[in-house]
Formats: C-alpha cells, sequence, structure tokens
C-alpha cells in the first residue's frame, strides 16, 4: 500500500488567494502589513548603513548625506516611515485580535479605515512637526 | 518496554518531522512582545528622523544628536528590538512560502544577515557615542 505522505500534498498559505477567496480590500489591508513588514527590514539595514557612516567619520558621512537631501532620499524616508506608522497602526490591529477583540465585520473594517487614516495623519505629523520646527 | 520519550512525540511523529516544533507559542509571545515594545520605540524614531531629514543632516548634527546618552541608548534599544522582531517575522513568512532546501537556506540567510546589521548598527551608535 503506497499512499502519500501529507508533506507532499499539504498546500501552502498563498493558494487560497484568487482561488477561493473573493477579493475584499481588508485582505489588501492584511497583505500590506506583510508587505511593509518586508519594506521596513530592507529599511531598517540601511538605518545601520547610515549609522555606519556615520560612525566612519566625515569623509565617508560626506559622501553619504547629499543622498539624504536629495529628492530621492527624502521619497525615500517618507515612504519608509510610513510603511512603519501603517504597520504599527495595523500591528495594534493584530495585538488586539490576539487578546480577541475587533473580530466582527464591521469592526474589522471599520479598524481598517482607522489604520490607514492613522498612518496618514501620523507620518504627516512627523513631517509638518519637523518643518514647522 | 517502557521507553518514554522526553518530548511527548510519538517515534512515527518525530519522523514525519511535521507538527510542532514546541518553540511556536514561544515565538508567537516575543513576537508580540516585541511588537509592543516596538510602538513607543517607532514613533520617536519616525518624528526623530523627520526631524532630522528636514534639518541640515550633516556630519556634525548627526554626530551630536547620536551622541547624546538618551538617544543613543533609544537607538540601540530601537535596532535591538527591531531586528529581533525583523527576524522572526521573516522567518514566518518564508515557512509561508519557502520549500525544501530553499526555505533552509533563506531561513539561515535571513538569520545571518539580521544578526549582522543588529551589530553593525549598535556598534556604530556606541561607537559615535562614546567616541
Ligand atoms: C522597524 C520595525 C519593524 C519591522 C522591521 C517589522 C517587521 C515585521 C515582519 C517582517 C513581520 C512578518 C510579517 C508577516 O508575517 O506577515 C511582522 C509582523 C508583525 N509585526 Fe512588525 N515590524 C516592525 C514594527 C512593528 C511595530 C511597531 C508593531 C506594532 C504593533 C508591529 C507589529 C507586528 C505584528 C503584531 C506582527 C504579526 C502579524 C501577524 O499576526 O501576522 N511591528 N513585522
Amino acid at each position: 500500500m503506497t499512499t502519500k505522505t501529507p508533506a507532499q500534498s499539504r498546500p501552502l498559505s498563498p493558494f487560497m488567494l484568487g482561488q477561493y477567496y473573493r477579493f475584499q480590500w481588508t485582505s489588501l489591508l492584511s497583505f500590506g502589513h506583510r508587505i511593509t513588514g518586508i519594506g521596513l527590514t530592507f529599511g531598517t539595514a540601511l538605518v545601520a548603513l547610515w549609522l555606519i557612516a556615520l560612525a566612519s567619520g566625515v569623509d565617508t558621512y560626506g559622501a553619504v548625506a547629499p543622498h539624504l537631501k536629495a529628492w530621492y532620499g527624502q521619497a525615500l524616508m517618507f515612504a519608509w516611515t510610513w510603511a512603519l506608522m501603517y504597520h504599527l497602526c495595523n500591528g495594534i490591529r493584530h495585538l488586539f485580535w490576539d487578546i480577541g477583540v475587533g473580530f466582527e465585520l464591521k469592526t474589522a473594517q471599520r479598524s481598517g479605515t482607522f489604520v490607514v487614516l492613522g498612518s496618514i495623519v501620523l507620518t504627516v505629523a512627523a513631517w509638518a512637526v519637523a518643518y514647522i520646527a | 518496554m517502557a521507553k518514554t520519550s522526553k518530548d511527548l512525540k510519538s517515534p512515527l511523529s518525530r519522523a514525519r518531522g511535521l507538527g510542532s516544533a514546541k518553540d511556536g507559542v514561544h515565538h508567537f509571545w516575543v513576537l508580540r512582545i516585541s511588537a509592543l515594545a516596538l510602538i513607543p520605540l517607532s514613533l520617536w524614531f519616525v518624528f526623530s528622523l523627520a526631524r532630522l531629514a528636514t534639518g541640515p543632516a550633516d556630519f556634525y548634527s548627526v554626530q551630536h544628536w547620536v551622541s547624546a546618552p538618551s538617544v543613543a541608548v533609544t537607538l540601540v534599544l530601537f535596532l535591538a528590538t527591531a531586528l529581533y522582531h525583523s527576524v522572526l517575522g521573516v522567518q514566518e513568512v518564508i515557512l509561508d512560502y519557502a520549500v525544501g532546501s530553499l526555505r533552509l537556506t533563506l531561513l539561515l540567510a535571513s538569520q545571518f544577515l539580521h544578526a549582522i546589521v543588529a551589530a553593525a548598527g549598535i556598534f556604530a551608535v556606541l561607537k559615535v557615542a562614546l567616541g
């Protein structure tokens, strides 16, 4: 008797997408948590590189500094801070789910809206305060 | 034949290598505890970064900022917690999508890279703050 072991036939998680799930905007939010999580990891590596450049002295830092002030450097930092604020707000939503709060469909959709709005407000606030101060 | 197994798994279950490896709950908890710690740390870092990036952002102003003991300590905490949280998070992502030897390769690569980034970042902060 030869039966296929479960290990060979077990599906991995993305198989549900498209085939079985109707698209909902909350799935986009959920996907966004993973995308921002990965993006933040790379961004944190850039933060470490920036600190290494600083620790290497004036000359090395001087080579890096213009990129920070360039439009693409500023845009990247703005995007990274937004990704972090999005992941933070949605992370809080996740932590509430972990203690069993907020699973009702209406609540989940509403908290999703708060996450998007909250992340925009926090990001804009951080940069606006910086510009004014 | 009173052979008892310390890890409570049947020999068949161990041979199949599926199911709990006994550290799933721990993984779950430390990821969430690090997330909790990252809430204030991330808010602090985002507001600080925006402040620096809109300023002159030259060597001396950034060096001056990092050298303040409160900033240096908070930066080390932020880097350590973010990278610890990240290595656990990335592990979850790899386990979801990669199988076979690719899985092991990616897991090892991720862990080595996270360790390098954490060591480099924290060393840099200490060097600037103490130097
Ligand atoms: C630089 C900072 C951060 C990095 C690099 C990072 C990275 C990641 C990564 C890669 C994942 C795995 C994604 C997945 O499994 O889909 C993750 C998951 C998670 N993160 Fe973060 N994160 C950061 C900050 C935060 C913050 C501030 C919070 C605040 C609450 C947070 C809460 C969470 C939670 C709750 C999960 C688990 C989500 C789930 O249940 O699937 N993270 N993070």
